[in-house]
């Protein structure tokens, strides 16, 4: 393998000029939220620093993300990984396969210990050894230690890899194991989302190759640019929840008139991301906007966590799947109706009293 | 009881010199009562804004948890979430800091003032009136033990269902409210742990709703209590929090 070239010169062989690449550097801060002084940051960084190589591994999941990633507007994603990443090994995307495709990944893991960056799409489930998604025979979880060991840093794609998402839903057969819980000595990106936004995760890959660090965290270890508000803070209906104007059901006047979806168990309030803001398909729609509540794709557990159309969970055990007001009630109702009965009983026992014997 | 008069129902003589002189003792059913100061002003104040704070919480609460019918017209003509939030919001501040007064409160106030805050477990003692108070709910013993203070059902019941359930309910909610206010804020940097906890933001939603159950059980219960207290137990309780003095209604040992 030849040595990588840096950014600046990939780009002007593809024939990309010096006025472009100065453009192109402008809209990434932008797209950044950084100011105007950072352009020469970022150009200089890509002019000098060679490409990143990133590993791409795909454990237990969909592909959503990959599908979500090739769909990114702002960086496109072929700029991404044809200018800015060294994108060496992906199954799904490279064009080599078999031992030609494994044996890459040796070779980069080799040349490159310690400075690339593994990209990881899925989760490894543990039972039965890993005997549940085996990558080139052998079981993902030990592909996923071997190259994690020596990476700089990780990407954890999406919810299964950030938390376990549908695969490590209750019962969670096959063990399934978000990526934080397999690798512990690493630092780890969370990119949560049932895919992140494409924007989100190229984002994220361009802060990294800008700054040559990784992106400041939350105490969940997600990137803070992306994560830091809710669905709701930003929703566009949320004049409607303030005002109390909610869909009632989902061929009301309500849902006609497009108000608030809180009502029909919306998880904006409970769920971090930039979907009401950055939006989906190059800024077309997200899926408030198309009429259905949030699910909470991209927090912890959204699948075990109650109805997607309940406000609150049900909570188990009670013979019935019973809400958190219902039990209080309930509760309210045995203990009024308990008092009553020792009201009665101490009202009894008081008229019997002559007043001066105590 | 003996047959003849205890000692503190008064006899006519005993009136001779008061404002009672001249009138009949037995029909009077004149008694000498002792009187403690025990609930000292702060402490007094505090119970009724915290009373009003949790009436405000519970009901709103409610709300937010489950929203009244949609109103009709435009967005802009109404603020109902948003009026129904900030008294939540307002009333929990007033309830937060309260707490945090009370206390401070506990650190100068008098002995009976800290008995909100822990429960003697290691007094053997404060088993044995637990268990003599336990039987008097239940009919099994006539009179309870006096106390000054809290008898030792009620430390238990208010230490577990108000002063630690009132703790969760102002960490859960500062927990909550940092969604709103980012988690760069200083509710954010203090509680951010909370979620993560409890298992994640729903579930922070649910359990706080649990525990405004609890308290709302412990409301129920803690009216009940003391107005069947105020009437046939030995001495007063609901006018206690109101003036700050306990009168005992007779003077017998226990």
């Amino acid at each position: 393998m030849a040595a990588l070239e840096t950014f600046y010169e990939v780009m002007r062989r593809q024939g990309i000029t010096r006025r472009s690449f100065v453009k192109y550097c402008s809209l990434t801060a932008a797209a950044l939220g950084l100011g105007p002084e950072f352009i020469p940051q970022i150009a200089h960084a890509m002019e000098t620093k060679p490409r990143t190589p990133v590993l791409w591994l795909h454990g237990l999941e969909c592909t959503c993300c990959s599908e979500s990633f090739i769909r990114s507007a702002h960086p496109l994603v072929k700029d991404v990984v044809l200018s800015m990443i060294s994108l060496d090994y992906d199954d799904t995307l490279m064009a080599s396969a078999g031992h030609q495709a494994e044996a890459i990944l040796d070779e980069v893991m080799e040349k490159y210990r310690g400075n690339y960056i593994l990209a990881v799409e899925g989760n490894p489930p543990l039972n039965e050894d890993g005997m549940y998604c085996i990558i080139g025979g052998r079981p993902f979880v030990d592909q996923l230690k071997r190259v994690a060991k020596d990476a700089k840093a990780i990407i954890s794609w999406g919810s299964c890899a950030s938390y376990g998402c549908v695969q490590a839903a209750a019962p969670n057969p096959t063990a399934a194991t978000p990526v934080h819980k397999v690798v512990l000595d690493k630092p780890i990106i969370k990119v949560p989302g049932c895919p992140p936004i494409a924007e989100v995760m190229t984002g994220v890959i361009t802060y990294m190759l800008t700054f040559d660090r990784i992106p400041e965290l939350d105490r969940q270890g997600r990137p803070k640019m992306f994560y830091s508000q809710r669905i709701h803070d930003k929703c566009y209906r949320r004049p409607h929840f303030d005002a109390g104007q909610y869909v009632e059901a989902f061929d009301d006047e309500g849902a006609r008139k497009g108000y608030c979806l809180y009502k029909v168990g919306c998880k904006g309030p409970t769920t971090y991301n930039a979907c009401s803001t950055t939006r989906w398909n190059d800024g077309v729609s997200f899926p408030i906007q198309s009429g259905h509540g949030c699910i909470g794709c991209s927090e912890d557990g959204f699948w075990d966590k109650g109805s997607w159309y309940a406000r609150l969970k049900d909570v188990s055990g009670f013979g019935i799947e019973a809400s958190a007001d219902r039990i209080g009630m309930t509760a309210a109702g045995v203990v009024g109706a308990g008092l009553a009965v020792h009201a009665a009983i101490s009202a009894l026992k008081r008229a019997r009293y002559k007043g001066d014997d105590v | 009881m003996a047959a003849s008069k205890p000692a503190h129902m008064l006899r006519d003589e005993d009136l001779v010199g008061t404002n009672l002189e001249g009138l009949k003792a037995a029909p009077l059913r004149a008694r000498r009562v002792t009187s403690v100061y025990v609930y000292e002003a702060p402490v007094r104040l505090w119970h009724w804004t915290n009373a009003g704070a949790i009436v405000v919480l519970a009901i709103t609460g409610f709300l937010i948890g489950a929203p009244p019918s949609t109103l009709a017209g435009e967005a802009s003509a109404h603020f109902q979430m948003g009026w129904i939030r900030y008294l939540h919001f307002a009333a929990a501040w007033i309830f937060a800091v309260g707490f945090l007064g009370r206390v401070i409160w506990a650190f100068f106030g008098n002995i009976y003032s800290r008995e909100l805050f822990y429960v003697p477990v290691w007094k053997l003692s404060f088993w044995r009136e637990l268990w003599e108070e336990v039987l008097v709910y239940a009919f099994v013993k006539k009179y309870a033990r006096k106390f000054i203070g809290h008898n030792a059902l009620a430390q238990l019941t208010i230490f577990l269902c108000f002063t630690l359930t009132g703790l969760f309910m102002i960490a859960t909610g500062f927990a909550l409210y940092s969604d709103g206010t980012g988690i760069d804020s200083w509710e954010g940097r203090l509680f951010g742990w909370v979620m993560p906890l409890l298992g994640g933001n729903l579930a922070t939603h649910f359990w706080h709703h649990i525990g405004m159950w609890v308290i709302i059980l412990f409301v129920i219960i803690h009216v009940y209590t003391v107005t069947r207290e105020d009437i046939s137990s030995r001495q007063t309780l609901i006018s206690a929090m109101i003036n700050g003095y306990r009168n005992f209604r007779d003077d017998s040992r226990d």
